[in-house]
């Protein structure tokens, strides 16, 4: 998701600031409340973030590695790594979180940091509103005759 | 920290300006145990795949008025496959949870969607009125199946459509989940209701399941 625009006068306009990513803790538990149960260790491999830094990612938008095999020294974990695997066949957000077997919210949140980062390039679903192009319907017909 | 990315002597896989397909998707309904995951591993090319979503986390604020989530609810499954077409498509199918309280994960696999099939078992035929109101609610075009199971003391469709009490344009047909043939004729019929209901009726040929 792209920030909002910033109506502020000049002296705000440095780039919005990106959530900062906390570094990782040791003492991760004091994230932890009686409500959070299993649900940490998503957390954590997101340094806490819940939304990725832009980007929808719909459940079908398709997913595909681009650019150079990434260094391990700059920034990523072994689950962006692990996508980054993943994707050199095209490959859907909602296949990402079947093979990685995480929930789709860490995975967004994944994605949103390989998409600044080059890594990835997306193709996202066509809106609903044009649903109207009849190239699609037919094609699935076949595709599913085809069966 | 190595500026990794821009490195220009490093191997690049392949430039990769060709397209990308565009994915579709199909949304199965029905109460559970109706056999959405049944049908969504019969069509499927591959293994069906699960993907969870966290509930707290995207529903914040329903639990809190609800308060009686337990605690072993905190994430939803939701079992899909995939139909790669000819066209640049993919078609994915979404088998989701029948409950009421999944709604929120409904309004996302539906957004977009193609159309929707509702699962029935003539069992239990008011488990499928939770998924008949959402698409109709929603303006989503769906089609009921009706999957026999064995066993299971077989109705009349015309017996079926009374006791649903659909809309007249609605299509409801008998299925079972388990055969590719079956499972494939709905999945057509779906589309072209889908296409009629969206105005784009070229060559009505609904077929029987």
């Amino acid at each position: 998701m792209m920030p909002p625009e910033d109506p502020t006068p000049d002296f705000w306009s440095e780039d919005p600031p990106q959530p900062p990513a906390p570094a990782p803790e040791n003492n991760a538990d004091r994230w932890l409340d009686d409500r959070a149960g299993p649900m940490v260790r998503p957390y954590v491999m997101t340094s806490g973030r819940i939304e990725p830094s832009h980007g929808r990612f719909d459940l079908i938008t398709l997913v595909v590695a681009v650019g150079v095999e990434p260094d391990t020294t700059i920034g990523l974990g072994p689950e962006h790594l692990a996508i980054i695997r993943l994707c050199q066949n095209v490959m859907s957000v909602a296949e990402l979180t079947g093979h990685l077997d995480l929930p789709v919210a860490t995975v967004r949140v994944m994605l949103g940091d390989l998409l600044d980062k080059g890594f990835v390039s997306l193709q996202e679903p066509e809106p609903e509103a044009d649903m109207h192009d009849i190239r699609l319907y037919k094609a699935v017909i076949d595709g599913l005759r085809a069966l | 920290m190595v500026s990794g990315p821009s490195r220009r002597d490093a191997p690049t896989r392949g430039v990769r300006a060709r397209r990308l397909p565009t994915a579709v998707k199909i949304v199965i309904a029905g109460g559970f145990g109706v056999g959405k995951t049944t049908m969504v591993g019969t069509v499927s090319e591959t293994r069906p795949l699960r993907t969870e979503e966290l509930l707290t986390d995207q529903s914040i604020g329903v639990d809190d008025v609800a308060g009686v989530e337990r605690k072993d609810t905190t994430t939803v499954a939701m079992d899909f496959g995939r139909i790669t077409m000819q066209d640049e498509y993919v078609l994915y199918l979404f088998g989701t949870p029948g409950q009421k309280r999944f709604w929120f994960m409904w309004d996302e696999v539906t957004l977009g969607a193609l159309g929707a099939v509702v699962l029935a078992d003539t069992r239990r035929l008011s488990d499928c009125f939770p998924s008949v109101d959402y698409f109709e609610r929603r303006k989503t075009p769906f089609v009921v199946a009706v999957n026999c199971f064995e066993g299971a003391k077989q109705y009349e469709l015309a017996e079926i459509e009374m006791a649903l009490n659909l809309g007249p344009r609605v299509p409801v047909m008998l299925c079972d989940a388990r055969s590719l043939e079956s499972c494939k004729q709905v999945l057509i019929n779906l589309v072209l209701h889908a296409m009629k209901y969206r105005g784009l009726t070229e060559e009505p040929q609904p077929q029987k399941a």
